[in-house]
């Protein structure tokens, strides 16, 4: 399941609804994203998402089937806030949920990197002296491309 | 077309979004993006370094050789975002 909402949401709450009434999960695995109150040595006092919304969904959509290709996933659950947010806030969360630990972990794992290489999100920073675009990461495309190089099969 | 813009892009268009009817001779999206930088101002800065820029057809990535054709939405935008690394002329 997808969902992108300005919302906070209850990572408690998520996770239960995540397997509730599927006995063949044995693992569940999650990845909760905060905003950091400083980068790069400066202080953050907020932070604004903006996205694509007719393209968001598209994209997380190819994400998650390309994980359920890769690897023998019960449920998969991506929350991706937008709009406004301030340290300590909740951006996003990645839950998934699998017979196995080994599948549900290094797909949490896979979907965390490739939503911040593939996901159309962009990220403007509000600092003490203005504010600024985020550049993308080389870091974040190297994270990535751990995943193509990838035998899926040697994952199970 | 309509054409959409983010993030930075937007700024310096000046507009989110907007309707524009190129000439035939505009088929890719390398040369959309030559006759919006013939448009000046914001839009001569915006798309001259297309390194930094990225772009979307009917909310596919697609290459810059891509075709473009009327009806088709065409968003331009930043690489995608998890971290951080300021851009100086961004401000």
């Amino acid at each position: 399941m997808i969902r992108v909402q300005a919302e906070d949401f209850d990572v408690g709450r998520e996770l239960e609804a995540l397997s509730k009434g599927n006995l063949g999960v044995g693992g569940v695995s999650c990845f909760v994203g905060l905003v950091r109150d400083r980068a790069g040595g400066e202080a953050i006092e907020a932070m604004t998402l903006e996205h694509y919304p007719e393209m968001t969904e598209r994209a997380l959509a190819g994400i998650e089937a390309e994980a359920r290709e890769r690897w023998a996933l019960e449920e998969i659950l991506i929350i991706h806030r937008y709009g406004r947010l301030q340290p300590g806030d909740r951006i996003v969360m990645v839950a998934t949920a699998s017979a196995h630990r080994e599948a549900a972990i290094e797909a949490c794992h896979f979907l965390i990197d490739w939503l911040k290489t593939k996901a159309p999100f962009w990220k403007r920073e509000e600092t003490p002296t203005g504010g600024q675009w985020v550049d993308a990461r080389t870091s974040d495309d190297k994270a990535a491309g751990r995943w193509v190089e990838k035998d899926p099969d040697a994952a199970e | 077309m309509k054409i959409i813009y983010f993030a930075w892009l937007r700024e310096k268009a000046g507009v989110s979004e907007e309707e524009v009817n190129p000439p035939e001779s505009v088929s890719t999206v390398e040369e959309l993006m030559d006759w919006l930088k013939g448009r000046g101002g914001g839009y001569a800065e915006a798309f001259g370094d297309r390194s930094t820029v990225r772009c979307a057809v009917n909310q596919e990535y697609v290459n810059f050789d891509h075709s473009v054709a009327a009806g088709d939405e065409i968003a331009f935008f930043p690489p995608v975002t998890g971290g951080r690394q300021n851009i100086e002329d961004s401000k």
